[in-house]
């Protein structure tokens, strides 16, 4: 039936094709153009010269990098952040859906619990009195302070449950006859069945406590502590602060001071390990969202 | 007897989870009554002074506050607009390619922003448009003059809505995507059968398919209004597009770690937070009346 394509259709396909392709290709250019500037040598990017391809090709910046103490000390807090993160936060995710994944007449206080859960998604105290309340539990200027006040993520909790209720429940009784409590049926059966779900909850874990920066500059006092997007962060906001100055030429002046490839080669560094496993990202993303999104 | 013991190790699960909402998602909402008190921290908030709705008509009468409010909603009303809009041409565009390995990359470039941090896409619209970044050498390039992006609240503002779009509309389009491919194909047959060409089978069948999924999204994405993008529009603004760019969240933010008037500022957060409980328990509402759309 379709081998008959009119002009019309013809003229669409190579218009949809070409557009699709320019999207694609703006899509990808601000990256490349973030790398070739922090391959060019500095003059040539404070100058603005440098558009998809580095002029005066260098790595100085990269070498400059790996002897810069505080890229490398909050690459680690970073690294810290992120384990210890999704552990405590997948480990509560996994331990609090179980309870809440049974029916009203396994678990007759389910529905109380679920709304105390429930109306933290829909209301929250805000930025000051949750800042206050950090202060007040004693976790300024520790890293537990990036962790403790996210770490049961509702969101995916409600994804684990969902989850959960899809497991047979004839794997629950049969285990129960056996003899087996909620504890042994929870970590020798729905464990390694909800492995593939735990996987993408942890992705979803672990790109969030990488991206995480607010939290950082809210929180901790020592910029030693600060985790690498937080530090990032310190560089752009200064990076913007130059630009509010009021002459062109002050701006001029300002950004040629600045080791623009330095900066560059950082941000790029605090980009890549999500373009790393970004193929894995996006497949498990994918699921991830269609599970949550188009589900019932 | 037996279920009795059962149901405490369910509650026994329950306790990390429970304590940590407790704490860090129920103790900010407790630290609200702030938003009634002159807040000193070294007084806390049993020794600190009641002074009723004072906070409430001193940031009210505040210069700056109708401006700030002004902002935040048409920022996002722009935003939500977009992110329905962009996505679903994308999407339409997407479904109408044939080749496999094509959809795929130009799905790939498009979702990539969005898992990465506003510290490193911040920082490459910083540079990108800065004066003289690379948007300001294409425009002197063509023979115009540099245009001051970053620091003009007009275009500050459209840089704002247009990077968040560049960020987040991989996700509805991939949301949307999944839908068109679920609709039922036999329904394309059909309408072939009768003599559609493929604009007429995108009117008559794929929009219509599509209604649930995008009223779906539109209602749900209403109840976040007042969130014009907290962390995007810190890294991005200065001074001089306080104006054009200044949101409830940044102004919160300033008001209270900078000019440390916690109480006016947690006022404001209440404010926000109310009015976000009433427009997202509404929509909700309206989605699950609609649409059975239920999160638990």
């Amino acid at each position: 039936m379709r081998h008959k394509q009119s002009i019309s259709r013809k003229l669409f396909i190579v218009f949809n094709t070409l557009l699709l392709a320019l999207i694609t290709v703006l899509s990808v250019i601000p990256f490349i153009h973030l790398l070739s500037i922090s391959l060019s040598s500095n003059t040539a990017a404070s100058a603005g010269e440098v558009r998809l391809w580095p002029v005066g090709f260098s790595f100085d910046s990269y070498v400059y990098l790996g002897e810069k103490v505080e890229f490398f000390r909050s690459l680690w807090v970073s690294v810290k952040r992120v384990v210890l993160g999704t552990i405590v936060n997948l480990f509560l995710v996994f331990i609090t859906a179980y309870p809440l994944s049974k029916s009203n007449d396994r678990f007759k206080f389910r529905t109380p619990y679920v709304w105390f859960f429930a109306i933290t998604m829909f209301f929250g105290g805000g930025l000051i009195p949750t800042y206050i309340l950090v202060k007040n539990t004693g976790l300024i200027d520790s890293i537990w302070a990036l962790i403790l006040p996210g770490a049961l993520n509702v969101w995916n909790m409600v994804l684990m449950l969902n989850f959960f209720r899809s497991i047979p429940k004839e794997l629950d009784e049969a285990a129960t006859i056996d003899g087996a409590g909620h504890w042994i049926i929870l970590w020798k059966i729905y464990l390694p069945v909800s492995l593939p779900s735990i996987a993408t909850i942890g992705l979803f874990t672990i790109v969030g406590h990488w991206n995480a920066w607010f939290d950082g500059i809210l929180y901790l006092n020592s910029p030693d502590k600060y985790p690498l997007q937080t530090y990032l962060s310190t560089l752009i906001m200064s990076m913007n602060a130059q630009m509010s100055s009021i002459s062109i030429e002050q701006i001029k002046a300002m950004e040629n001071l600045s080791e623009k490839t330095l900066k560059t080669a950082q941000i790029f560094m605090g980009a890549l390990p999500i373009m790393i496993v970004y193929p894995f990202l996006q497949k498990y993303f994918v699921k991830g969202i269609i599970v949550g999104s188009v589900k019932e | 007897m037996r279920t009795l013991k059962k149901e405490y190790l369910l509650h026994l699960m329950l306790i990390p989870g429970v304590i940590v909402t407790l704490i860090y998602a129920y103790g900010p909402m407790a630290g609200l009554v702030m938003a009634f008190q002159q807040f000193e921290p070294l007084s806390g908030f049993f020794k600190s002074k009641f002074v009723g709705f004072d906070n409430f008509r001193y940031v009210f009468q505040l210069p700056d506050f109708g401006q700030v409010l002004w902002n935040t909603v048409i920022i996002s009303i722009f935003k939500m607009v977009l992110f329905l809009v962009v996505p679903l041409i994308l999407a339409l565009l997407l479904n109408e390619v044939t080749k496999q390995w094509f959809s795929r990359i130009v799905q790939s470039a498009i979702f990539l922003p969005f898992f990465l941090s506003w510290t490193v896409l911040g920082g490459i619209i910083i540079e990108l448009f800065s004066l003289n970044g690379a948007v300001n050498g294409l425009i002197s390039s063509i023979g115009f003059k540099p245009i001051m992006f970053m620091l003009d609240n007009q275009w500050f503002r459209g840089i704002i809505i247009g990077s968040d779009v560049w960020k987040g509309m991989g996700y509805n389009m991939i949301v949307m995507l999944a839908v068109i491919i679920g609709i039922n194909s036999t329904l394309y047959e059909a309408a072939e059968i009768d003599g559609a060409g493929r604009w007429k089978q995108m009117i008559h069948i794929t929009l219509p398919s599509m209604a649930p999924i995008l009223i779906l999204l539109a209602v749900l994405s209403l109840g976040s209004i007042l969130n014009a993008g907290f962390e995007q529009i810190l890294i991005m603004y200065n001074p001089t597009v306080y104006e054009g760019a200044d949101v409830i969240d940044t102004f919160v933010y300033r008001l209270g770690m900078f000019s440390q008037q916690f109480g006016p500022a947690a006022a404001v957060g209440l404010f926000k937070s109310v009015i976000s409980l009433i427009l997202v328990s509404s929509t909700y509402y309206a989605a699950y009346k609609y649409n059975g759309y239920r999160i638990f």
